[in-house]
Protein backbone atom coordinates (compact mmCIF):
# COMPACT_ATOMS: atom_id res chain seq x y z
CA UNK A 1 0.00 0.00 0.00
CA UNK A 2 1.26 3.72 -0.47
CA UNK A 3 0.30 6.81 2.13
CA UNK A 4 1.13 10.21 2.22
CA UNK A 5 2.14 11.64 5.32
CA UNK A 6 2.32 14.91 7.08
CA UNK A 7 4.19 14.08 10.23
CA UNK A 8 4.85 16.98 13.15
CA UNK A 9 8.90 17.34 13.03
CA UNK A 10 10.10 18.98 15.89
CA UNK A 11 13.60 19.41 16.77
CA UNK A 12 13.16 19.90 20.52
CA UNK A 13 10.73 21.10 22.93
CA UNK A 14 11.46 24.66 22.81
CA UNK A 15 11.32 24.72 18.77
CA UNK A 16 9.01 25.86 16.92
CA UNK A 17 8.07 22.69 14.97
CA UNK A 18 5.83 22.24 11.54
CA UNK A 19 3.79 19.48 9.14
CA UNK A 20 6.72 17.81 6.64
CA UNK A 21 5.38 15.83 3.81
CA UNK A 22 6.46 12.12 3.49
CA UNK A 23 5.46 9.04 1.24
CA UNK A 24 5.50 5.54 2.76
CA UNK A 25 5.41 3.36 -0.33
CA UNK A 26 5.27 -0.44 -0.60
CA UNK A 27 3.79 -0.64 3.20
CA UNK A 28 1.93 -4.37 3.56
CA UNK A 29 -1.65 -3.83 4.30
CA UNK A 30 -0.87 -5.94 7.81
CA UNK A 31 1.85 -3.56 9.20
CA UNK A 32 0.91 -2.09 12.02
CA UNK A 33 1.03 1.95 12.32
CA UNK A 34 4.24 1.78 13.93
CA UNK A 35 5.94 -1.06 11.73
CA UNK A 36 4.89 1.65 8.87
CA UNK A 37 6.64 3.97 10.10
CA UNK A 38 9.54 1.61 10.88
CA UNK A 39 9.60 1.42 7.19
CA UNK A 40 9.61 5.31 6.41
CA UNK A 41 11.98 5.85 8.85
CA UNK A 42 14.67 3.13 7.10
CA UNK A 43 13.88 5.03 4.05
CA UNK A 44 14.81 8.29 5.38
CA UNK A 45 18.09 7.50 7.49
CA UNK A 46 19.47 5.88 3.39
CA UNK A 47 18.40 9.44 2.41
CA UNK A 48 20.21 11.16 5.39
CA UNK A 49 17.27 12.50 6.86
CA UNK A 50 16.72 12.37 10.84
CA UNK A 51 13.98 9.45 11.33
CA UNK A 52 10.52 10.63 12.70
CA UNK A 53 10.73 9.90 16.67
CA UNK A 54 7.72 8.33 18.38
CA UNK A 55 7.28 6.48 21.25
CA UNK A 56 6.45 2.38 21.70
CA UNK A 57 7.50 -0.58 23.65
CA UNK A 58 5.35 -3.41 24.35
CA UNK A 59 4.14 -3.08 20.68
CA UNK A 60 0.86 -5.14 22.04
CA UNK A 61 -1.73 -2.72 23.32
CA UNK A 62 -0.60 -3.05 26.95
CA UNK A 63 1.74 -0.64 28.02
CA UNK A 64 0.47 2.47 26.35
CA UNK A 65 3.68 4.04 25.28
CA UNK A 66 2.65 4.61 21.77
CA UNK A 67 1.31 8.44 22.16
CA UNK A 68 0.68 9.47 19.05
CA UNK A 69 -2.69 11.75 17.13
CA UNK A 70 -3.87 10.07 13.73
CA UNK A 71 -5.73 12.47 11.68
CA UNK A 72 -7.11 14.19 14.95
CA UNK A 73 -7.45 11.37 16.49
CA UNK A 74 -5.37 10.40 19.57
CA UNK A 75 -4.41 6.49 18.94
CA UNK A 76 -6.22 6.61 15.67
CA UNK A 77 -9.31 4.78 14.28
CA UNK A 78 -10.97 2.24 16.23
CA UNK A 79 -10.46 1.24 20.22
CA UNK A 80 -7.13 0.13 21.17
CA UNK A 81 -3.55 1.67 20.97
CA UNK A 82 -1.28 3.12 18.30
CA UNK A 83 0.62 -0.16 17.79
CA UNK A 84 -3.01 -1.88 17.17
CA UNK A 85 -3.85 -0.28 14.52
CA UNK A 86 -3.38 -1.53 11.45
CA UNK A 87 -2.19 -0.13 7.82
CA UNK A 88 -5.36 -2.19 6.59
CA UNK A 89 -7.52 0.22 8.00
CA UNK A 90 -6.78 2.78 5.52
CA UNK A 91 -7.57 3.07 2.28
CA UNK A 92 -4.35 3.07 -0.30
CA UNK A 93 -3.26 6.30 -1.30
CA UNK A 94 -4.72 7.71 1.81
CA UNK A 95 -3.22 11.13 3.05
CA UNK A 96 -2.59 10.42 6.77
CA UNK A 97 -1.80 13.57 9.50
CA UNK A 98 0.61 12.35 12.44
CA UNK A 99 0.28 15.06 15.07
CA UNK A 100 2.04 14.43 18.85
CA UNK A 101 -0.98 14.09 21.84
CA UNK A 102 -1.86 17.47 22.49
CA UNK A 103 -2.57 19.07 26.32
CA UNK A 104 -0.32 21.70 27.94
CA UNK A 105 0.18 19.62 30.65
CA UNK A 106 1.97 17.30 27.95
CA UNK A 107 5.04 19.01 26.53
CA UNK A 108 6.48 17.62 23.06
CA UNK A 109 10.23 16.75 23.43
CA UNK A 110 10.56 16.01 19.96
CA UNK A 111 8.51 14.92 16.96
CA UNK A 112 5.74 12.72 18.26
CA UNK A 113 7.49 12.04 21.66
CA UNK A 114 5.56 14.00 24.62
CA UNK A 115 6.50 13.99 28.48
CA UNK A 116 3.71 12.06 30.54
CA UNK A 117 5.62 12.57 33.07
CA UNK A 118 2.77 14.28 35.32
CA UNK A 119 0.54 10.77 34.97
CA UNK A 120 3.23 9.41 36.94
CA UNK A 121 3.38 12.44 39.65
CA UNK A 122 -0.84 12.47 39.84
CA UNK A 123 -0.09 8.64 41.05
CA UNK A 124 2.07 9.57 43.16
CA UNK A 125 -0.09 11.77 45.15
CA UNK A 126 -2.13 8.95 46.07
CA UNK A 127 -2.94 6.54 43.17
CA UNK A 128 -1.54 3.62 45.70
CA UNK A 129 -2.39 2.02 48.79
CA UNK A 130 0.37 2.17 51.01
CA UNK A 131 -0.31 -0.18 53.90
CA UNK A 132 1.45 -3.69 52.66
CA UNK A 133 -1.25 -6.31 51.83
CA UNK A 134 1.23 -9.10 52.52
CA UNK A 135 1.15 -11.87 49.02
CA UNK A 136 -2.16 -12.40 47.69
CA UNK A 137 -4.65 -13.61 49.91
CA UNK A 138 -6.45 -17.18 49.48
CA UNK A 139 -9.45 -16.46 47.31
CA UNK A 140 -12.48 -15.83 48.88
CA UNK A 141 -10.93 -15.20 52.06
CA UNK A 142 -12.16 -11.65 51.30
CA UNK A 143 -15.25 -11.21 50.27
CA UNK A 144 -15.65 -8.75 47.83
CA UNK A 145 -18.84 -8.94 45.49
CA UNK A 146 -19.01 -9.41 41.82
CA UNK A 147 -20.56 -6.29 40.73
CA UNK A 148 -17.98 -4.89 42.54
CA UNK A 149 -14.68 -6.40 41.34
CA UNK A 150 -16.08 -6.62 38.03
CA UNK A 151 -16.28 -2.72 38.51
CA UNK A 152 -12.92 -2.53 39.96
CA UNK A 153 -11.60 -4.42 36.97
CA UNK A 154 -12.77 -2.14 34.68
CA UNK A 155 -11.47 0.61 36.11
CA UNK A 156 -8.29 -1.18 36.47
CA UNK A 157 -8.26 -1.65 33.09
CA UNK A 158 -6.31 1.85 32.65
CA UNK A 159 -3.16 1.80 30.80
CA UNK A 160 -2.15 5.34 31.61
CA UNK A 161 -1.45 5.96 28.13
CA UNK A 162 -2.91 9.72 28.43
CA UNK A 163 -5.09 9.68 25.13
CA UNK A 164 -8.01 10.90 27.38
CA UNK A 165 -6.67 13.96 28.07
CA UNK A 166 -4.58 13.98 24.23
CA UNK A 167 -8.64 13.54 23.13
CA UNK A 168 -9.78 16.29 25.03
CA UNK A 169 -11.02 19.76 23.96
CA UNK A 170 -10.12 20.88 27.24
CA UNK A 171 -6.94 18.66 27.93
CA UNK A 172 -8.59 17.62 31.01
CA UNK A 173 -7.15 14.31 32.60
CA UNK A 174 -10.17 13.57 34.56
CA UNK A 175 -10.67 9.86 32.60
CA UNK A 176 -7.29 8.42 34.25
CA UNK A 177 -7.45 10.17 37.41
CA UNK A 178 -11.07 8.53 37.84
CA UNK A 179 -10.33 5.06 36.59
CA UNK A 180 -7.71 5.33 39.52
CA UNK A 181 -10.17 6.67 41.94
CA UNK A 182 -12.12 4.43 41.23
CA UNK A 183 -10.04 1.23 40.50
CA UNK A 184 -8.93 1.89 44.05
CA UNK A 185 -11.52 2.50 46.06
CA UNK A 186 -13.91 0.33 45.34
CA UNK A 187 -11.64 -2.55 46.90
CA UNK A 188 -11.41 -3.22 50.65
CA UNK A 189 -7.58 -2.66 50.39
CA UNK A 190 -7.98 0.84 49.11
CA UNK A 191 -10.76 1.73 50.77
CA UNK A 192 -9.33 3.50 53.82
CA UNK A 193 -7.85 5.88 52.27
CA UNK A 194 -10.06 7.38 49.87
CA UNK A 195 -10.68 10.87 50.58
CA UNK A 196 -7.08 11.39 50.25
CA UNK A 197 -6.78 9.67 47.61
CA UNK A 198 -9.08 11.50 45.91
CA UNK A 199 -8.14 14.84 47.28
CA UNK A 200 -4.65 14.35 46.37
CA UNK A 201 -5.24 13.16 43.28
CA UNK A 202 -7.58 16.36 41.88
CA UNK A 203 -5.04 18.78 43.36
CA UNK A 204 -2.01 17.18 42.13
CA UNK A 205 -4.23 16.82 38.44
CA UNK A 206 -5.48 20.78 38.66
CA UNK A 207 -1.43 21.51 39.70
CA UNK A 208 0.18 19.80 36.54
CA UNK A 209 -2.24 21.91 34.15
CA UNK A 210 -5.00 19.57 33.15
CA UNK A 211 -8.11 21.22 32.14
CA UNK A 212 -11.31 20.76 33.57
CA UNK A 213 -14.02 18.21 32.49
CA UNK A 214 -16.65 19.88 30.32
CA UNK A 215 -18.63 16.62 30.01
CA UNK A 216 -17.34 16.15 26.16
CA UNK A 217 -16.87 12.56 26.18
CA UNK A 218 -14.33 12.72 23.41
CA UNK A 219 -12.19 10.89 26.51
CA UNK A 220 -14.63 7.95 26.60
CA UNK A 221 -14.61 8.04 22.77
CA UNK A 222 -10.64 7.09 22.00
CA UNK A 223 -9.92 5.32 25.88
CA UNK A 224 -8.15 1.83 24.68
CA UNK A 225 -9.34 0.45 27.95
CA UNK A 226 -12.94 1.75 27.51
CA UNK A 227 -12.98 2.87 30.71
CA UNK A 228 -16.14 4.58 30.83
CA UNK A 229 -17.18 8.51 31.60
CA UNK A 230 -19.41 7.05 34.27
CA UNK A 231 -16.09 6.96 36.23
CA UNK A 232 -15.69 10.55 36.56
CA UNK A 233 -19.22 11.48 37.74
CA UNK A 234 -18.34 8.79 40.64
CA UNK A 235 -14.81 10.68 41.02
CA UNK A 236 -16.79 13.99 41.58
CA UNK A 237 -19.00 12.46 44.04
CA UNK A 238 -16.58 11.57 46.23
CA UNK A 239 -14.24 14.57 45.48
CA UNK A 240 -17.50 16.76 46.83
CA UNK A 241 -17.99 14.06 49.60
CA UNK A 242 -14.39 14.37 50.70
CA UNK A 243 -14.49 18.32 50.23
CA UNK A 244 -16.73 18.77 52.54
CA UNK A 245 -15.61 16.39 55.37
CA UNK A 246 -12.48 18.56 55.12
CA UNK A 247 -14.53 21.58 55.10
CA UNK A 248 -16.11 20.69 58.22
CA UNK A 249 -12.80 19.78 60.08
CA UNK A 250 -13.27 15.81 59.50
CA UNK A 251 -10.58 14.09 59.19
CA UNK A 252 -10.10 12.45 55.46
CA UNK B 1 0.11 7.06 54.13
CA UNK B 2 -1.35 9.13 50.92
CA UNK B 3 -0.60 13.17 52.17
CA UNK B 4 -2.84 15.45 50.80
CA UNK B 5 -0.67 18.47 49.15
CA UNK B 6 -1.54 21.18 51.27
CA UNK B 7 -2.04 24.03 48.75
CA UNK B 8 -2.34 24.09 45.11
CA UNK B 9 -1.05 26.94 43.06
CA UNK B 10 -4.54 28.15 41.85
CA UNK B 11 -6.02 28.75 45.63
CA UNK B 12 -5.09 29.77 49.47
CA UNK B 13 -5.53 26.65 52.12
CA UNK B 14 -8.49 27.71 53.55
CA UNK B 15 -10.27 24.43 52.99
CA UNK B 16 -13.42 26.64 51.39
CA UNK B 17 -11.67 27.99 48.83
CA UNK B 18 -9.32 24.67 47.81
CA UNK B 19 -12.61 23.00 47.00
CA UNK B 20 -14.37 26.51 45.38
CA UNK B 21 -11.39 26.78 42.83
CA UNK B 22 -10.29 22.79 42.42
CA UNK B 23 -11.05 21.78 39.01
CA UNK B 24 -14.22 19.34 40.62
CA UNK B 25 -15.40 22.20 42.74
CA UNK B 26 -15.88 25.21 39.98
CA UNK B 27 -17.79 22.68 37.99
CA UNK B 28 -20.44 21.34 40.82
CA UNK B 29 -20.89 25.38 41.40
CA UNK B 30 -21.75 25.93 37.71
CA UNK B 31 -23.81 22.29 38.07
CA UNK B 32 -25.08 23.52 40.94
CA UNK B 33 -26.04 26.79 39.58
CA UNK B 34 -27.74 25.77 36.34
CA UNK B 35 -29.76 23.57 37.84
CA UNK B 36 -31.10 25.95 40.14
CA UNK B 37 -31.86 28.40 36.93
CA UNK B 38 -32.91 25.54 35.27
CA UNK B 39 -36.06 25.30 38.36
CA UNK B 40 -36.58 29.03 37.35
CA UNK B 41 -36.57 28.57 33.25
CA UNK B 42 -39.49 25.87 34.77
CA UNK B 43 -40.80 28.12 37.08
CA UNK B 44 -41.19 31.14 34.75
CA UNK B 45 -43.00 28.98 32.09
CA UNK B 46 -45.58 27.95 34.43
CA UNK B 47 -46.67 31.53 35.28
CA UNK B 48 -46.47 32.86 32.02
CA UNK B 49 -48.38 29.83 30.05
CA UNK B 50 -51.51 31.65 32.77
CA UNK B 51 -51.79 34.35 29.31
CA UNK B 52 -53.52 31.21 27.76
CA UNK B 53 -56.41 31.17 30.56
CA UNK B 54 -57.31 34.94 29.71
CA UNK B 55 -55.96 38.36 30.93
CA UNK B 56 -57.22 38.47 34.27
CA UNK B 57 -55.59 35.47 35.14
CA UNK B 58 -51.98 36.89 33.81
CA UNK B 59 -52.79 39.89 35.46
CA UNK B 60 -53.87 38.82 38.85
CA UNK B 61 -50.94 36.60 38.50
CA UNK B 62 -48.76 39.55 37.82
CA UNK B 63 -50.03 41.28 40.58
CA UNK B 64 -49.55 38.31 43.11
CA UNK B 65 -45.67 38.59 42.04
CA UNK B 66 -45.88 42.10 42.05
CA UNK B 67 -47.36 41.84 46.06
CA UNK B 68 -44.59 40.28 47.49
CA UNK B 69 -42.91 42.99 48.03
CA UNK B 70 -39.64 42.47 49.51
CA UNK B 71 -39.78 38.59 48.77
CA UNK B 72 -39.92 39.78 45.49
CA UNK B 73 -36.79 41.30 45.43
CA UNK B 74 -35.40 39.13 47.32
CA UNK B 75 -35.84 36.19 44.71
CA UNK B 76 -35.03 38.91 41.97
CA UNK B 77 -31.35 39.46 44.16
CA UNK B 78 -31.18 35.99 44.32
CA UNK B 79 -31.60 34.59 40.36
CA UNK B 80 -28.95 37.32 39.92
CA UNK B 81 -26.47 36.13 42.47
CA UNK B 82 -26.73 32.60 40.57
CA UNK B 83 -26.56 33.71 37.14
CA UNK B 84 -23.52 35.85 37.94
CA UNK B 85 -22.00 32.67 39.83
CA UNK B 86 -22.93 30.36 37.15
CA UNK B 87 -21.12 33.11 34.49
CA UNK B 88 -18.29 34.15 36.94
CA UNK B 89 -17.24 29.81 37.38
CA UNK B 90 -18.02 29.19 33.24
CA UNK B 91 -15.47 31.91 32.43
CA UNK B 92 -12.93 30.56 34.64
CA UNK B 93 -13.15 27.19 33.43
CA UNK B 94 -13.12 28.67 29.75
CA UNK B 95 -10.15 30.41 30.99
CA UNK B 96 -8.20 27.51 32.36
CA UNK B 97 -9.46 25.22 29.95
CA UNK B 98 -7.83 27.42 27.03
CA UNK B 99 -4.57 27.79 28.87
CA UNK B 100 -5.05 23.74 29.36
CA UNK B 101 -5.13 22.75 25.89
CA UNK B 102 -3.93 25.65 23.56
CA UNK B 103 -2.44 23.95 20.46
CA UNK B 104 -5.87 22.31 18.57
CA UNK B 105 -4.69 19.29 15.92
CA UNK B 106 -4.60 20.58 12.60
CA UNK B 107 -6.36 17.57 11.27
CA UNK B 108 -9.01 18.54 13.75
CA UNK B 109 -12.13 15.49 14.39
CA UNK B 110 -14.93 16.24 17.09
CA UNK B 111 -14.46 13.00 18.54
CA UNK B 112 -18.18 11.88 19.74
CA UNK B 113 -18.30 15.81 20.76
CA UNK B 114 -21.84 16.92 20.10
CA UNK B 115 -22.41 20.25 18.69
CA UNK B 116 -24.70 21.20 22.12
CA UNK B 117 -21.67 20.75 24.38
CA UNK B 118 -19.14 22.17 21.78
CA UNK B 119 -21.23 25.82 22.07
CA UNK B 120 -22.11 26.18 25.56
CA UNK B 121 -20.02 29.30 25.88
CA UNK B 122 -21.81 30.91 22.82
CA UNK B 123 -24.88 29.83 23.31
CA UNK B 124 -24.53 30.84 27.17
CA UNK B 125 -23.23 34.45 25.82
CA UNK B 126 -26.45 34.63 23.47
CA UNK B 127 -28.45 33.94 26.22
CA UNK B 128 -27.27 36.40 28.43
CA UNK B 129 -27.96 38.95 25.81
CA UNK B 130 -31.09 37.83 25.60
CA UNK B 131 -32.08 37.43 29.84
CA UNK B 132 -30.86 41.50 29.26
CA UNK B 133 -32.93 42.30 27.13
CA UNK B 134 -36.14 40.48 28.05
CA UNK B 135 -35.60 42.31 31.10
CA UNK B 136 -35.56 45.30 29.35
CA UNK B 137 -38.47 45.10 27.11
CA UNK B 138 -40.82 43.46 30.18
CA UNK B 139 -39.31 44.18 33.55
CA UNK B 140 -38.07 47.59 33.48
CA UNK B 141 -40.03 48.33 30.05
CA UNK B 142 -37.38 50.94 28.50
CA UNK B 143 -37.80 49.33 25.15
CA UNK B 144 -41.19 50.12 24.63
CA UNK B 145 -41.89 53.30 27.39
CA UNK B 146 -45.70 52.75 26.45
CA UNK B 147 -45.82 49.39 28.71
CA UNK B 148 -45.57 52.09 31.53
CA UNK B 149 -48.86 53.06 31.40
CA UNK B 150 -50.80 50.05 30.52
CA UNK B 151 -53.18 49.83 33.25
CA UNK B 152 -56.70 48.03 33.67
CA UNK B 153 -59.13 46.97 36.78
CA UNK B 154 -58.99 43.90 38.43
CA UNK B 155 -61.31 42.71 40.99
CA UNK B 156 -61.95 46.76 41.84
CA UNK B 157 -58.89 47.44 41.83
CA UNK B 158 -56.02 49.54 38.85
CA UNK B 159 -52.94 47.11 38.39
CA UNK B 160 -50.44 47.02 35.46
CA UNK B 161 -52.33 45.13 32.38
CA UNK B 162 -49.51 42.74 31.85
CA UNK B 163 -51.78 40.79 29.19
CA UNK B 164 -51.95 43.92 26.74
CA UNK B 165 -47.76 44.43 27.22
CA UNK B 166 -47.05 40.89 26.50
CA UNK B 167 -50.01 40.85 23.66
CA UNK B 168 -48.43 44.30 21.81
CA UNK B 169 -45.39 43.66 22.64
CA UNK B 170 -45.24 40.04 20.64
CA UNK B 171 -47.32 41.61 17.90
CA UNK B 172 -43.86 42.78 16.56
CA UNK B 173 -42.42 40.63 14.02
CA UNK B 174 -39.03 41.18 14.88
CA UNK B 175 -39.50 41.52 18.62
CA UNK B 176 -40.77 37.82 18.20
CA UNK B 177 -37.84 36.76 16.24
CA UNK B 178 -35.44 37.97 19.18
CA UNK B 179 -37.64 35.74 21.87
CA UNK B 180 -37.31 32.72 19.23
CA UNK B 181 -33.80 32.65 18.68
CA UNK B 182 -33.29 33.43 22.20
CA UNK B 183 -34.82 30.55 23.61
CA UNK B 184 -33.25 28.53 20.85
CA UNK B 185 -30.33 28.99 21.84
CA UNK B 186 -31.28 28.39 25.34
CA UNK B 187 -32.13 24.99 24.32
CA UNK B 188 -29.02 24.52 22.79
CA UNK B 189 -27.31 25.41 25.84
CA UNK B 190 -30.01 23.09 28.36
CA UNK B 191 -29.82 20.37 25.34
CA UNK B 192 -26.01 19.82 26.88
CA UNK B 193 -26.44 21.42 30.24
CA UNK B 194 -29.65 19.02 32.08
CA UNK B 195 -27.38 15.89 31.26
CA UNK B 196 -24.27 17.31 31.96
CA UNK B 197 -25.19 18.56 35.42
CA UNK B 198 -25.97 15.06 36.81
CA UNK B 199 -22.42 13.79 35.80
CA UNK B 200 -20.86 16.56 37.43
CA UNK B 201 -22.66 16.21 40.39
CA UNK B 202 -22.15 13.02 40.46
CA UNK B 203 -25.74 11.53 40.42
CA UNK B 204 -24.73 8.88 37.29
CA UNK B 205 -23.65 5.65 36.61
CA UNK B 206 -22.66 3.94 33.13
CA UNK B 207 -26.40 2.20 32.53
CA UNK B 208 -27.98 5.66 33.41
CA UNK B 209 -26.19 8.26 31.78
CA UNK B 210 -27.34 8.25 28.17
CA UNK B 211 -31.04 7.93 29.69
CA UNK B 212 -30.05 11.09 30.79
CA UNK B 213 -28.48 12.27 27.62
CA UNK B 214 -32.10 11.77 26.02
CA UNK B 215 -34.39 13.02 28.87
CA UNK B 216 -32.44 16.43 28.94
CA UNK B 217 -32.64 16.95 25.32
CA UNK B 218 -36.07 16.24 25.97
CA UNK B 219 -37.23 18.62 28.49
CA UNK B 220 -34.79 21.13 26.73
CA UNK B 221 -36.94 21.18 23.40
CA UNK B 222 -41.05 20.62 25.77
CA UNK B 223 -39.25 24.15 27.43
CA UNK B 224 -38.76 25.45 23.94
CA UNK B 225 -42.14 24.36 22.86
CA UNK B 226 -43.71 25.90 25.73
CA UNK B 227 -42.18 29.20 25.69
CA UNK B 228 -42.36 29.77 22.10
CA UNK B 229 -45.90 29.02 22.03
CA UNK B 230 -46.55 32.52 23.58
CA UNK B 231 -45.16 34.59 21.11
CA UNK B 232 -46.13 32.51 18.16
CA UNK B 233 -49.83 32.53 19.29
CA UNK B 234 -49.78 35.99 19.62
CA UNK B 235 -48.03 37.02 15.97
CA UNK B 236 -49.62 34.40 14.22
CA UNK B 237 -52.76 32.81 15.55
CA UNK B 238 -54.08 36.32 17.14
CA UNK B 239 -54.30 35.53 20.62
CA UNK B 240 -55.34 38.49 22.71
CA UNK B 241 -56.26 40.61 19.35
CA UNK B 242 -57.55 43.72 20.70
CA UNK B 243 -56.52 43.72 23.82
CA UNK B 244 -53.21 45.96 22.82
CA UNK B 245 -54.01 49.37 23.39
C1 LIG C 1 -26.58 33.80 30.86
C2 LIG C 1 -25.45 33.37 30.48
C3 LIG C 1 -24.96 31.97 30.61
C4 LIG C 1 -23.70 31.62 30.31
C5 LIG C 1 -22.60 32.53 29.81
C6 LIG C 1 -23.57 30.21 30.54
C7 LIG C 1 -22.43 29.47 30.31
C8 LIG C 1 -22.28 28.14 30.56
C9 LIG C 1 -21.14 27.34 30.22
C10 LIG C 1 -19.91 27.84 29.49
C11 LIG C 1 -21.34 26.09 30.67
C12 LIG C 1 -20.40 24.90 30.53
C13 LIG C 1 -19.42 24.83 31.64
C14 LIG C 1 -18.46 23.72 31.40
O1 LIG C 1 -18.86 22.56 31.40
O2 LIG C 1 -17.26 23.98 31.21
C15 LIG C 1 -22.64 26.08 31.28
C16 LIG C 1 -23.22 24.98 31.85
C17 LIG C 1 -24.54 24.92 32.22
N1 LIG C 1 -25.46 25.95 32.17
FE1 LIG C 1 -25.09 27.81 31.59
N2 LIG C 1 -24.76 29.72 31.00
C18 LIG C 1 -25.64 30.76 31.03
C19 LIG C 1 -26.96 30.70 31.39
C20 LIG C 1 -27.60 29.57 31.78
C21 LIG C 1 -29.00 29.49 32.07
C22 LIG C 1 -30.01 30.63 31.96
C23 LIG C 1 -29.24 28.21 32.46
C24 LIG C 1 -30.51 27.54 32.88
C25 LIG C 1 -31.68 27.85 32.54
C26 LIG C 1 -28.01 27.49 32.41
C27 LIG C 1 -27.84 26.16 32.73
C28 LIG C 1 -26.67 25.46 32.64
C29 LIG C 1 -26.50 24.09 33.01
C30 LIG C 1 -27.57 23.19 33.57
C31 LIG C 1 -25.16 23.77 32.76
C32 LIG C 1 -24.52 22.39 32.96
C33 LIG C 1 -23.65 22.32 34.15
C34 LIG C 1 -22.70 21.15 34.04
O3 LIG C 1 -22.06 20.98 33.00
O4 LIG C 1 -22.62 20.37 34.97
N3 LIG C 1 -27.02 28.34 31.99
N4 LIG C 1 -23.19 27.33 31.21
S1 LIG D 1 -8.48 6.23 31.01
FE1 LIG D 1 -8.19 5.18 29.02
S2 LIG D 1 -7.41 6.82 27.67
FE2 LIG D 1 -7.13 7.55 29.77
S3 LIG D 1 -5.06 6.93 30.38
FE3 LIG D 1 -6.42 5.26 31.06
S4 LIG D 1 -6.42 3.83 29.32
FE4 LIG D 1 -5.58 5.74 28.50
S1 LIG E 1 3.51 0.21 22.37
FE1 LIG E 1 2.69 -0.56 24.23
S2 LIG E 1 0.60 -0.06 23.99
FE2 LIG E 1 1.40 0.49 22.05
Amino acid sequence: MKFHLKVWRQKDANAPGTLENYEADNIPADASFLEMLDIVNAGLTGKNIEPIQFDSDCREGICGSCSLTINGVPHGPGRGTTCQVYMRKFKDGDTITIEPFRAEAFPVQRDLVVNRSAFDRVIQAGGYISERCGSAPDANSVPISKVIADEAMDAAACIGCGACAAACPNGSAMLFVSAKVTHLGLLPQGKPENGRRVLGMVRQMDEEGFGNCSNYYACEAVCPASVPAAFIGRMNREFTAASVKEIVGMNV
Amino acid sequence: MITSPSSSARSGPNPILLWMFSSIGKKTIVAATGILLVFFVFGHLLGNLTVFLGPDVLNAYAQKLHDLGPALWAIRVGLLGILVGHIYFTMLLWKENQRANPKKYIAADPIKTTVFSRTMRLSGLVVLAFVIFHLAHFTVRVVDPSYLVMRTQLNGHEVHNVYAMVVKGFSNAPVVAIYVIGLFLLTFHLSHGISSLFQTLGITNRRIRSNYELAGRAIAWLLFLGYVSIPISVLFFGLGKGFAQ
